[in-house]
């Protein structure tokens, strides 16, 4: 065991806490953006180009407006992290649209589907472990 | 491969190029933000967030009279695009576990879009 090991950063803990912070707001960010991609879908439905209609379809505005909290909160998380770690997180979105369309929009699930969304989940961990080279 | 895929599939390839340096330039946006919530509205960052808009635009004139099987798994090619910017704008290693976990989530992309 070595103890006298000294980083060459000068608070690595705390860039490691704000990396880790990045990592699990990109995430939350997913699940928004697949409620709003599935508020979209509903809000189509009955889409029409009349402004009366427009003003009045709650899920395409709610989805609109979870898009832009989206946007911010992404940018928040690109302040602290890397944008080649936390960019490839926002495949996640794949398997919460997944998992609500198979609940809420009542779509028969599919092998392919389930293979690959596990598959995401375990790119997303591998991802997620981070430093080693 | 008929036209219109080859169409789609351009469309598709350029929505996945935009949008990656709308990534870039929304990191970039990142750097310059202060204490004020006005500090949101700067050039880069706009810009990225236009980037971004023009990609989704791009990307849904794609889907409309493609195979989506073929169609989703191109979509994942942003995110190499965005791995080699990364490298090269901001100096980000390329890892073991990036390389990895990227591999895996563009197969699991694929995969998906076998079932859609």
């Amino acid at each position: 065991m070595s103890t006298a090991v000294v980083s060459p950063q000068p608070t690595p803990s705390a860039a490691t806490a704000g990396k880790r912070r990045a990592i699990l707001l990109v995430c939350a960010c997913t699940v928004f953006g697949a409620v709003a991609q599935i508020l979209m879908k509903i809000g189509m439905k009955h889409f029409s180009p009349e402004p009366m209609a427009l003003i009045t379809n709650f899920p395409l505005i709610a989805g609109y407006a979870l898009y832009g909290l989206n946007t911010v909160m992404m940018v928040l998380a690109l302040r602290d992290g890397e944008l080649s770690m936390l960019y490839p997180i926002i495949a996640l979105t794949y398997v919460w649209v997944t998992l609500l369309s198979y609940t809420l929009l009542s779509e028969r699930p599919n092998m392919y589907k389930n293979i690959g969304i596990t598959t995401i989940v375990v790119g997303v961990a591998v991802l997620g472990r981070g430093k080693r080279k | 491969m008929s036209p219109v895929l080859l169409r789609s599939m351009l469309l598709v390839l350029s929505a996945s190029f935009v949008g990656s340096f709308g990534a870039v330039f929304l990191k970039v946006g990142s750097g310059r933000l202060t204490k004020s919530p006005l500090s949101f509205l700067n050039g880069p960052l706009v810009l990225g967030v236009a980037l971004y808009l023009g990609s989704s635009g791009l990307f849904l004139l794609g889907i409309k009279n493609g195979d989506l099987s073929v169609l989703y798994p191109m979509v994942s090619l942003g995110y190499i695009w965005t791995l080699v910017w990364s490298k090269l704008f901001f100096n980000e290693p390329f890892t073991r576990n990036k390389c990895v976990g990227l591999g895996l989530i563009l197969l699991g992309v694929f995969f998906v879009g076998l079932g859609s």
